[in-house]
């Protein structure tokens, strides 16, 4: 549909945003069209989320000027962009978790306002869920009781429903398996014949491959190019993306071991017998061994982050055997599985409220999970402070200045000096690359392969398809709780963590 | 098995529980009391716990959204003392006395939450020091309990009605023509949104800070006909019953299944809660304990019916969510 002579939806001319010094966006030229589907492709911190973000009335551009249908136009709040039929999926959904879903879905549709609404208008709703595969969804469910998939779901209907003329998903099928893809992507591609205007951001290639008419890549906030789907392909497009082959981002794999297994042999450092928790793990087997970093894979919400939770200690009733170096292991929580005997440790996934406190210094947050321990060879000192940070290069002015004010990539490298400094035996990281620059990722690769080689056991989990491919020696893939293929070596591609991703068979 | 019924039933445990509570409590009551259950026990009762539940109705309001209405005693007191001056005389007065009143209290409501939103002041914070204002107005409109409340009108709130005590009667009016019709706004769910998750409401579209200003308006309005109502029982006005009452309003929302988080609870379980802790409190007054003993023991009673609510923390399976509640 060549819609290339008519006037742009969606216009940015000059966008810049700015936190502070930092730049998130600048002076970006973008346009939608109608009846188009346009991808935004980019790395952690490229700057598509404060772009979208922008154009759904979320934040505003200092400086830049949006025309909507060539017509200047003050995008100063999510309702006023709604009032022009922008409509905005996030990536933090947009739901309240105490209400029922066809309660979210009324808040804020077109009609509802503050006088009297009915919930006679909702059959279109269930229709639309229906379709997209959310049939098991009740509309008297709470959100707070719904998994993951079910709330994208409802979050992707919530934003249909408000008759968009544009529509943005942030990341909007990030939990969702290849049916229900499938499902929500014809779902679009018949709204798009009718007009409808979709901007999405994605790190998947092959839902962008189906999906898209024009391809947008974004690279440290600035638009490196847009071009048709199908120009260039995927070399190109990496490249474009990060500014150097993908190769050049990664250290070697381990050689030591068997090269056609892929891992070192030998007994395992950390082995999972039998793991179930009733909330959403079943029957998980797998090994950790030193010298090899295990990847944790899947979408999201498929019981990955609840089985570094469960060795961690964090869950109740678990069922089923862990064993470090042979011996069975019973965890109570995080104390005990720090302690000195165990040596676990774990990086949560988000670093602002999981893994560091903001508002102290970079030295508390170093130190904090030493308290309590038994201070001796110097832990904790401000020459192992200073031996740490050099170790993970991290740039800051002091010791003292407190760890809100650094960078993502530099919070991330304190969380992780945070518990190398308890000299741990294994080491569980929740996604430590999101959200983080390119060179920061580069260094953090690094040090996990150099921790690895000297002994330490490497759990990682990441939803980043090459880390998974490209860094980790072998992953386990989880589909619904419980692990659906263990690829390493040779059958370690991305076309086969993909495809277990999406519970397709190979 | 799990359907939309078990849906809206359980959704809230500890509302569930605090009405099943009541309905054992006041059994207990009627059955132990000496008069038995006849209609003035009932309009005794009724009037107590209908003036707790006044308050209790505006403290749910400011909790909804996810603050804290240290005033509502206050802004009681405050009402109170206004109508021991305009609630008399002819008919025509009294209309005009009561509206005034009732305006008295929104008026403060909406200072509250214009300091709150606009201030961006903690709404503990700023309720504490504006309590102290509307309590020294309250003072300074009558410094020694005195005035005058038209006694026809009192008795006729807070007596009886063919054997159903009229305290009772409000309360159902509340209930079936403004809270459900309430529940199926806009602005209803605005407020339920906007205590479950701001970020979420705003999002959506929801105009956040006006929803806030407008349930702290709602709570100086049932603050203003608590004080109305405790007019009509005393038949006076008094500028110092404030501090009570809000102590109890926080009470009695908590009994009643509310959370103090925000988005959680209805105005149905308000009233439950400060129909409990009334109904408790009575069973002690006739209960023949001791009279030091009587708070203490209402107290225990609390706690365990508090505790028992909570206990769903017990059965948590992930430890972090226990940091969530």
């Amino acid at each position: 549909m060549d819609s290339s002579d008519a006037v742009p939806l969606l216009e940015l001319r000059g966008v810049s945003r700015h936190y502070g010094p930092v730049a998130a966006l600048s002076e970006v030229d973008f346009t939608c069209r109608a009846g188009e589907i346009h991808a935004v492709l980019g790395e952690n911190g490229a700057g598509k989320s404060t772009l979208m973000k922008l154009i759904a009335g979320v934040v505003q551009p200092t400086p830049g000027e949006i025309f909507i249908e060539a017509r200047a136009t003050r995008l100063a709040t999510p309702a006023a962009a709604q009032s022009h039929g922008i409509v905005c999926m996030f990536q933090e959904l947009s739901l309240a978790p105490d209400l029922s879903v066809r309660d979210n879905l009324l808040l804020g549709a077109r009609s509802t306002g503050l006088g009297l609404f009915s919930y006679r208008k909702l059959g279109h709703a269930r229709a639309l869920l229906d379709r997209i595969g959310g049939e098991s969804i009740r509309l008297t469910m709470r959100v707070r009781d719904l998994t993951l998939p079910d709330r994208q779901l409802v979050e992707i209907v919530k934003a249909l429903y408000r008759s968009p003329r544009l529509l943005i998903l942030d990341e909007a099928t990030s939990a969702l398996n290849a049916s229900v893809v499938e499902r929500v992507f014809d779902l679009l591609r018949e709204l798009r014949d009718e007009g409808l205007g979709v901007l999405f951001i994605s790190h998947r290639f092959h839902e962008v491959d189906a999906l898209a008419d024009r391809i947008s890549v974004f690279r440290n906030g600035r638009l490196v190019e847009t071009f048709d789907n199908g120009a260039y392909d995927y070399g190109d497009i990496i490249r474009l993306m990060i500014g150097q082959p993908l190769t050049a981002l990664f250290p070697p794999k381990a050689s030591v071991g068997d090269r056609t297994l892929g891992v070192p042999t030998g007994p395992p450092l950390l082995s999972v017998h039998d793991l179930s928790w009733e909330g959403g793990l079943h029957q998980v087997n797998l090994d950790v061994r030193a010298g090899s970093i295990t990847g944790i894979g899947g979408l999201d919400g498929q019981g990955q982050t609840i089985l570094l939770h469960a060795l961690f200690g964090v869950l109740r009733r678990v069922h089923g055997e862990v064993r470090l170096d042979g011996h069975p292991i019973r965890l109570s929580g995080p104390r005990s599985a720090k302690a000195p005997a165990v040596g676990l440790a774990l990086v949560p996934e988000d670093r602002k409220t999981e893994g560091l406190i903001p508002a102290l210094s970079i030295r508390d947050n170093v130190t904090l999970a030493l308290l309590g321990r038994e201070a001796g060879r110097g832990d904790g000192s401000e020459a192992d402070i200073a031996a740490l940070a050099s170790e993970l290069e991290l740039v800051c002015a002091s010791f003292d200045q407190p760890v809100g004010s650094l960078s993502g990539g530099n919070q991330q490298k304190v969380a992780l000096m945070k518990w190398l400094a308890l000299k741990p035996r294994v080491l569980l990281l929740a996604d430590p690359t999101r959200g983080i620059d390119v060179k920061t990722k580069a260094q953090i690769y690094t040090l996990l392969r150099r921790l690895a080689t000297n002994g330490i056991g490497i759990v990682l989990l990441t939803t980043d398809q090459e880390e998974l491919v490209h860094l980790c020696d072998e992953v386990h893939v989880f589909y619904g709780g419980r692990v659906v293929q263990r690829l390493a070596g040779e059958s370690l591609t991305s076309e086969n963590v993909i495809a277990a991703s999406l519970n397709v068979a190979a | 098995m799990s359907n939309a019924w078990s849906d809206r039933l359980l959704g809230n445990p500890r509302e569930l529980f605090a009405a099943v509570f009541l309905a054992m409590a006041l059994a207990l009551y009627l059955g132990t009391h000496p008069s038995g259950a006849s209609t003035y026990v009932l309009t005794i009762w009724a009037n107590q716990a209908t003036l707790l539940a006044l308050v209790a109705m505006a403290q749910f309001f400011a909790v909804l959204v996810r603050g804290l209405d240290l005033s509502v005693g206050a802004i009681m007191a405050l009402c109170n003392v206004v109508a021991s001056h305009l609630v008399s005389g002819s008919a025509l007065e009294l209309a005009f006395g009561s509206a005034t009143v009732l305006l008295v209290g929104l008026a403060c409501g909406i200072v509250n939450g214009v300091i709150i939103v606009y201030g961006r002041l903690q709404p503990i914070v700023a309720t504490l020091a504006t309590a102290a204002i509307y309590g020294g107005i309250a003072l300074w409109v009558r410094p020694t309990p005195g005035g005058i409340i038209d006694y026809d009108l009192a008795d006729r709130m807070t007596l009886d009605v063919a054997g159903v005590p009229v305290a009772l009667i409000i309360i159902a009016g509340i209930v079936l023509l403004f809270w459900l019709p309430l529940k199926r706004t806009g602005f209803g769910l605005s407020l339920y949104a906007t205590g479950s998750s701001e970020q979420a409401a705003w999002q959506s579209g929801t105009p956040v800070a006006a929803v806030r200003i407008g349930a702290f308006a709602l709570a100086g309005l049932f603050a203003g006909l608590a004080g109305t109502y405790v007019g009509f029982v005393t038949t006076t006005g008094d500028a110092g019953i404030g501090p009570n009452f809000t102590l109890n309003s926080i009470a009695a929302i908590v009994l009643g299944g509310v959370a103090l988080r925000g988005g959680v609870g209805s105005l149905i379980g308000a009233i439950i809660g400060a129909f409990i802790l009334k109904t408790i409190s009575a069973l002690m007054f006739f209960s023949g304990l001791p009279p030091l003993a009587q708070p203490f023991v209402e107290g225990l009673i609390l706690a365990l019916a508090i505790a028992i609510g909570g206990a769903d923390v017990l059965r948590l399976r992930n430890r972090l969510e226990a940091f969530e509640r």
